[in-house]
């Protein structure tokens, strides 16, 4: 059996940000005492299905975690440990937000037992981080990211590039300066607008102009050349790392190993099914209450399904995918998961290779995988 | 019975001719109330236009009587046959034997708006069959209602006495009784001798889901009744009549159909494809020596292809094109495969409405969603061996070398319109390669005559029209022959593979603009892709318009972790689905609607 992973999702934000389609709620009070129940019989509840499993990584995401109380942190790292125990040097991720509130515990958090962050800095420009509707300014981010590189093994950031009429050179002087902090790992997005947040509204309504696609590929181009010159080259779309510094709860979901996740509208891929959460935080309490877990749904997934999903997620990374091993995870044969011709014609176009069978998208088709998946995957 | 002679003295036959929307079937209603064929609570609206379509654009497709009694004042009574005439300049052959049942006819015109183009054709029409017109100055309630202007524009234009003219309004119940005394007096009571051999003119007919195919008939001569063995000439079938009557506009069983009488029979007949207007019915026995003049067969004229828009509609669109012919013989069909839209039907037609009206009926009787290829008209092609062919789809074209000559159909058009568009009407008739005839002007009025050929007019000329004259123009036309044209075979190229839905056969001079215009469309219709594609426009192996869709640089989800996998397969198998509505062109992906709206473009300016 390979490493398992576990996801544990914290509701709850102070504010929404306006581009954000994550699962995050604002509520006035949060009963913690009422919450850590919860999350503890949920979390029971997975160990019972996926037992005899130790964990590689556990990544506490949101909402905005960084405003769990360590204790509450703390005592979830205990109770996983303690149903499933921790493979040697697992990793323990926390989102959080750089700002000077959150990096007060900072300490206490690495006293619990995280020894990652990942902190949403998303911009180095002051103007930026208030259209993308963020608390702190870059002053106080980076003091967060100070305290943060003091207190914990790793640190992360994410910043958002792509933005509306943001220029090659702006992106690339702020990419340069974000580089030189020395964090082994960034996360850098390009703003996409997703259905029902706020950006949406005002794209709808012409207030908001997306960067163009040819824009954006050249944004693209760009920070992967600027990381790469770094050190820090892209491992997946939108992660840069040296080699070993990759989230490895992340390659978990890329790699389409299982994971379990626990908490309001956490996914999870287990036992050759998807689970799915309760996403508004009371209707999963109630679930909790009644059944003794948040799950809203448990579905089987056919051995197609899983082929699609794993060439879905895989290809995202520079590794690309091992199909023997696919065919080994799903009883498919790689004839019946690819469409042959596509790929061929695909490989002739210099997006994709395939060697030793393995099956990589190259720089050149990585900005373009969502219009590959369709073709590559074959009609099942 | 009543003496043959006398009954056959107080029948009157007469059509009524109007332009659109100046009141027909107003008219014809109020006629049917007041002589009591309906209480006022079976009157729905508009009695005879009983097609959805027809009331919604307020003309007739199809030829609709209604047979009227009347007391009129001097104490006798009257048979008033009503014969509605199709509206539309599709439709004039089918006017022209409307018309021929009658021996008079109401002309109706909008006391507001004038004598239109359409009013003109047909009221010349019923001039040459020496019919008494009775003009009716129509909606004279309403504020903008110039009668003695309109009346002296009927006198102008078409030469018509209307000093006694009945000033009316349908709608409001005014003149109603005046028309009926002036048909009693005005209009000649009909000829024929129901003791010659039966000569009877199939005026129309239409499918009933009860009756069968119903048939229109003037009966010229001679008695039609049940039991008797008739015959088409022209068709050259046998039938056995089985029900003899008329409408009120109720169906009535009528003992016989004498001459100088319309009404309706029924023979057993299962498809109106069997029977065509304007053939003449005779007795098997006794047969008439001769049919009556005027028979023509229907030629389609404006031809196109219908394809389902989803590929599993076919056996519907079948079965459903299959239906409507039951009840309309006048558009012809029959399979055509396209690279590009699939399976579908050649479709012919007698013009661009007629086109319009099935594609409607299509749409929305059989709930079918419809791709319509651009229409074509037929084209005669002169082969260098001489040989002769006629062609009604771009697609099936011969090799241009072995082609010596090619021909096609010119009309002439008849243009009405306030002076002011003149300007912008003149420009499009001849940027369509119009020949103008004559010009002439009544008031503030003016009447152009252009021939032009009919492949120009297809080609989106009466949105045009319309459009330049804010829809004040009207527009009739007939066909005058074939003539030679420098005409010549388009290709649209997309990533060097013709695409055969989008080819056409366009005059050389206009292809260069034609084939640049469907290009840049292209380029924004189909959507970019992994490569850079050519869109070309070509005639014969010469590119005469080019673009380039260059390839596309980014598309993928910047985000995808645990929780968003689910989303993003969703996302994946839409795509997936998504594919089976494209057509793949030399590996290029075309989504239909793309084609849909490269076949809806027209708009040249």
């Amino acid at each position: 059996m390979g490493p398992l992973a576990l996801y544990v999702h914290w509701p709850f934000c102070v504010s929404k940000c306006p581009y954000c389609d994550f699962n995050s709620h604002v509520r006035a009070q949060v009963d913690v005492a009422v919450w850590e129940a919860a999350l503890l019989t949920d979390m029971a509840y997975e160990a019972a299905q996926v037992p005899g499993r130790k964990l590689s990584s556990i990544f506490f995401g949101g909402g905005t975690p960084s405003l769990m109380p360590p204790a509450l942190v703390a005592k979830l790292i205990v109770a996983a440990e303690r149903h499933w125990g921790f493979a040697d040097g697992i990793e323990i991720t926390l989102e959080a937000n750089p700002s000077s509130v959150e990096a007060a515990n900072f300490e206490d958090l690495a006293q619990a037992g995280i020894n990652r962050v990942s902190l949403g800095l998303q911009s180095l420009d002051d103007q930026t981080l208030e259209f993308l509707g963020r608390a702190h300014d870059v002053e106080e981010g980076l003091a967060a990211l100070d305290t943060a590189q003091q207190a914990f093994d790793r640190v992360s950031f994410d910043l958002i590039y792509a933005r509306p009429s943001q220029s090659l050179e702006s992106w690339s002087a702020e990419l340069q300066r974000a580089l030189s902090f020395g964090t082994d790992h960034l996360s850098l997005y390009q703003l996409t607008i997703e259905p029902g947040t706020r950006f949406e509204t005002l794209v709808r309504t012409g207030e908001l102009i997306p960067a163009d696609d040819d824009h954006m590929a050249d944004l693209f181009d760009l920070t992967r050349n600027l990381t790469t010159a770094a050190g820090l080259p892209a491992y997946e779309i939108s992660n840069h790392a040296p080699l070993g510094q990759e989230s490895r709860h992340n390659l978990t979901y890329w790699r389409y190993q299982d994971y379990v996740g626990i908490g309001p509208g956490a996914h999870g891929r287990r036992l050759e099914s998807a689970t799915e959460r309760h996403k508004k935080p009371e209707n999963f309490l109630s679930a909790v209450a009644r059944n003794g877990n948040g799950l809203k749904v448990e579905q089987p997934l056919a051995p197609e399904t899983r082929a699609m999903e794993a060439l879905m997620m895989g290809l995202r990374l520079a590794e690309g995918v091992p199909l023997e091993a696919l065919e080994a995870k799903t009883g498919l044969t790689i004839a019946h998961m690819l469409d042959a011709p596509a790929v061929d014609q695909l490989a002739k176009l210099g997006l994709l290779t395939m060697t030793d069978q393995r099956l990589t998208i190259s720089a050149k088709g990585m900005p373009l995988l969502d219009a590959l998946l369709p073709k590559i995957i074959a009609d099942i | 019975m009543t003496d043959p002679s006398y009954y056959q003295d107080h029948i009157r036959n007469f059509s009524i001719i109007a332009h659109i929307d100046h009141g027909k079937s107003t008219l014809a209603d109020r006629l049917i109330q007041q002589t009591g064929g309906l209480t006022q609570r079976e009157m729905s609206e508009q009695v005879l236009d009983n097609m959805d379509i027809e009331k919604e654009r307020g003309i007739t497709i199809k030829a609709q009587t209604v047979r009227l009694h009347y007391t009129a004042k001097n104490g006798e009574n009257y048979e008033l046959s009503l014969m509605d005439t199709p509206g539309h300049v599709d439709f004039a052959y089918e006017v022209s034997r409307s018309l021929a049942a009658c021996e008079g006819a109401l002309l109706v015109v909008d006391a507001a708006q004038g004598v239109e183009a359409q009013t003109l054709a047909n009221v010349y029409q019923s001039i040459e069959h020496d019919h008494e017109i009775i003009p009716v100055l129509n909606k004279v309630d309403l504020p903008a209602a110039e009668p003695e202007r309109v009346r002296h524009e009927i006198e102008e234009i078409i030469g018509l006495d209307a000093s006694e003219a009945v000033l009316a309004s349908a709608k409001s119940g005014i003149g109603i009784e005046d028309i009926l005394e002036q048909i009693v007096a005005k209009i000649p009571p009909p000829g024929g001798d129901r003791n010659k051999p039966l000569k009877a003119m199939l005026v129309d007919s239409w499918y009933d889901p009860y009756l069968g195919v119903v048939i229109l008939v003037r009966v010229i001569d001679g008695v039609l009744k049940k039991g008797l063995k008739i015959k088409f000439m022209a068709q050259g079938t046998e039938h056995l009549v089985d029900r003899v009557g008329c409408m009120r506009p109720k169906i009535e069983q009528l003992p016989e159909l004498a001459a100088g009488e319309i009404g309706f029979i029924t023979a057993q007949i299962k498809e109106v494809s069997q029977t065509a207007v304007g053939d003449t019915i005779t007795t098997v026995k006794d047969s008439a020596p001769e049919p009556l003049p005027g028979f023509k067969e229907v030629q389609s004229v404006v031809f196109c292809g219908l394809f389902p828009v989803d590929a599993a509609d076919f056996e519907k669109l079948r079965e459903s094109i299959s239906k409507l012919r039951l009840n309309d013989a006048s558009f012809t069909f029959e399979m055509e495969s396209s690279a590009a839209l699939g399976q579908g039907f050649r479709c012919g037609f007698l013009g661009l409405l007629h086109l319009e009206i099935i594609q409607e009926r299509l749409t929305r009787e059989y709930d079918l969603d419809l791709i319509t290829t651009a229409p074509s008209v037929v084209y005669k092609i002169i082969m260098n061996d001489g040989s002769e062919q006629f062609l009604h789809n771009p697609a099936d074209m011969p090799d241009v070398v072995k082609i010596a000559e090619i021909e096609e159909p010119w009309i002439e058009a008849t243009i009405y319109c306030p002076d002011e568009y003149l300007g912008g009407i003149l420009k499009l008739c001849q940027d369509r390669r119009g020949i103008q005839k004559n010009l002439t002007y009544v008031g503030d009025r003016a009447q152009v005559v252009y021939e032009l050929p009919l492949n120009e007019v297809v080609f989106d000329f009466y949105d045009r029209l319309k459009s330049i004259s804010r829809g004040y123009a009207s527009f009739d036309y007939h066909q005058i022959g074939l003539r030679n044209g420098q005409l010549v075979k388009m290709n649209i190229m997309v990533n060097g593979d013709p695409v055969d839905a989008l080819s056409m056969i366009v005059h050389r001079d206009a292809a260069e603009v034609r084939g640049r215009h469907m290009c840049e469309r292209l380029k924004e219709l189909i959507p970019r892709h992994l490569f850079k594609i050519p869109v070309q426009a070509a005639i014969g192996g010469k590119v005469i318009a080019r673009e380039t869709i260059s390839a596309m640089r980014k598309d993928v989800t910047a985000k995808c972790y645990g929780g968003d996998i689910s989303r993003k397969k969703k996302l994946l198998e839409k795509q997936k689905k998504g594919k089976a509505k494209m057509r793949e062109y030399g590996n290029v992906s075309i989504p239909q609607e793309a084609f849909i709206a490269a076949l809806k473009m027209g708009d040249e300016s």
